[in-house]
């Protein structure tokens, strides 16, 4: 195998992993720009849509309309959480919050544990999608769960695009991130916005959560946590709160932990997430605002 | 509805609180149809709080806030915004990571008649030119001039039949002071009526019909611009303020 065949196997992998960070960062970052909140919950969701897919495959439906569901189910659970959960501590100091929010995660594992238990469960994803492809005689793979994972985060980001830059509530979206009572004085519906934006969060957690189970094999309650500290990493490299910085940084983080892998020496390959929160550190002292630099303080 | 005389705003012994502060005291004060009426005052006087008031945002303890003879202490901002009241903040307050273009869009979000919005947007560049220019750049990197033009433009979009201004002169440069308050005689001239929050009396009260200076929450003195301008009371009350 070559150095440039390996170098591109590499870079495959990346964008394949960086598509699933970036589509979990790009919801956590739509949620704290409207909420200035951070949804710990968000892992949670994504765990809803695997198991609403995997639940449904097990009965018989076939995978694409499976996933459709998943994705429902997931905005949905979005839905719920903003309205019994965060609406009514919306001005509630932030510590208040982010308690509030860390609970909804446990309350939700514990509801998942106590339905499914804790042990991980089986993804069946169709012989179709595990089926591999062979280039350069071998020395590149990738299967068809790869394409269809970095097919469906590049159409869902470029439809994310098109909603935050060209229709009304998309901009209205930003526009109430960046200053909430503003909004409303030009006569945004910021209940409405907010809604909007967990529906537009959930959606894509619960495709991330379908493509991250169907890439691991399995579902299982906690399966959330691991995908939501990634993404948590990716959104503050990419500057909190701002949308692109959020995709960009998920596919920083995802080509960083493969190239660690794929070009360090092996002895330091086990501290491959050392290294990554280590570089976070010393990325944050350099520019604590992340690559966007948002947030820039508003008064109320 | 407005009968022949009503004022289009009357506000009645308004208060408002925050917290342990008592930014209004009863403050009364009314705005006719096709009028211009400026409120003056110290810092701290309770002039934004007046209007944070009527907009929705700040929500009064006492008094009342009647519009067009309906009363709005209780409804939301964009139900207000959609009754007819604009209100251009204090500081500006634009989005700045968008466009020129997508400010205005969010500026007429509550309208539904495309035609009319197309055609106040061009009155927008007859008004102030330099949007047309700017269009595409991002709020955030205009000129103080500049950004204070936009959220004027901002707030008319919405086809206000109440335009609340607080301070349209706050950190922009000389000229464009001039510059805006000839936009803003031009609107009263097409019959806009207004609400105008100004530090910089002379400018106010060159503009306004009337005129009413807040002294700590209350109103200590109101009545013809033009008698205002040459009185003594009129200065008095900010350093009565300040000491
Ligand atoms: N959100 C708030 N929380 C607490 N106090 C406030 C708040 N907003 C205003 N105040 C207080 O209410 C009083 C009136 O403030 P307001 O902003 O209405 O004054 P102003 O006349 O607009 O002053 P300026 O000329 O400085 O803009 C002040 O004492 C101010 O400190
Ligand atoms: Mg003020």
């Amino acid at each position: 195998m070559s150095q440039f065949e390996y170098i591109l196997q590499q870079v495959i992998n990346a964008v394949s992993l960086g598509s699933l960070y970036a589509l979990v960062a790009v919801g956590l970052s739509i949620v704290f720009g409207v909420l200035k909140l951070t949804n710990f919950a968000h892992g949670d969701v994504m765990m809803v849509g695997a198991f609403t897919t995997v639940l449904l495959i097990a009965i018989g439906v076939p995978f694409i309309p499976a996933m459709i569901a998943g994705i429902l189910a997931s905005a949905l659970a979005g839905f719920l959480i903003e309205r019994i959960a965060y609406r009514p501590i919306r001005n509630a100091p932030d510590v208040t919050r982010l308690l509030t929010s860390l609970a909804v995660t446990y309350i939700l594992e514990n509801l998942g544990i106590l339905l499914f238990t804790s042990s991980p469960r089986n993804f069946p994803l169709p012989d179709m999608l595990n089926s591999s492809w062979q280039l350069a005689g071998g020395a590149i793979t990738f299967t068809n769960i790869n394409v269809l994972t970095v097919a469906l985060t590049f159409v869902s980001l470029i439809g994310l695009g098109w909603f935050i830059t060209r229709t009304t509530v998309g901009l209205g979206m930003r526009a109430a991130a960046e200053d909430m009572s503003a909004a409303q004085l030009v006569g945004l519906d910021v209940n409405k916005l907010i809604i909007v934006a967990f529906l537009v969060a959930s959606a894509f957690a619960g495709l991330a959560g379908v493509l991250w189970a169907a890439q691991a094999g399995v579902v299982q309650p906690q399966m959330g946590f691991t995908p939501l500290l990634k993404a948590f990493v990716a959104a503050i490299i990419g500057g909190f709160g701002s949308i692109s910085g959020a995709l960009l940084g998920g596919y920083m983080l995802g080509a960083l932990e493969i190239f660690i892998v794929a070009f360090l020496p092996d002895p330091v390959v086990p501290y491959r997430d050392a290294i990554v929160f280590t570089l976070l550190i010393a990325f944050l002292l350099f520019r604590p605002g992340g690559l966007m630099q948002p947030n820039r303080e508003i008064k109320l | 509805m407005v009968t022949a005389d009503a004022p289009l705003l009357q506000i009645d012994d308004l208060e408002v609180n925050f917290g342990a502060v008592r930014a209004l005291k009863g403050v009364s004060l009314d705005v006719r149809e096709g009028e211009v009426i400026a409120l003056v005052g110290a810092n701290g006087a309770g002039k934004s709080t007046t209007l944070r008031s009527i907009s929705g945002l700040a929500r009064p303890k006492a008094g009342t806030i009647r519009f067009d003879g309906v009363v709005i202490n209780r409804r939301s901002p964009p139900q207000i915004v959609r009754l007819g009241v604009a209100h251009c903040p204090e500081g500006r307050r634009l989005f700045g990571s968008l466009t020129v273009a997508e400010n205005l869009r969010l500026g007429a979000c509550t309208r539904s008649d495309a035609d009319g919005v197309a055609r106040d947007t061009e009155t927008m560049f007859v008004l102030f030119p330099i949007l047309r220019e700017r269009w595409r750049q991002l709020a955030g990197t205009l000129s103080g001039g500049e950004q204070q033009q936009l959220a004027l433009a901002r707030a008319l979009m919405a086809a206000p039949r109440l335009l609340l201004l607080d301070e349209p002169s706050l950190g922009v440069a000389p000229l464009l002071v001039r510059h805006i308050f000839e936009a803003l005689a031009e609107l009263k001239r097409q019959g806009m009526t207004m609400l105008l929050v100004e530090q910089n009396i002379a400018l106010a009260l060159n503009l306004a019909d009337r005129a009413y200076v807040l002294r700590t929450g209350k109103v200590a003195l109101s009545g013809d611009a033009a008698e205002l301008r040459d009185d003594d009371r009129v200065a008095q009350a900010y350093l009565g303020a300040a000491e």
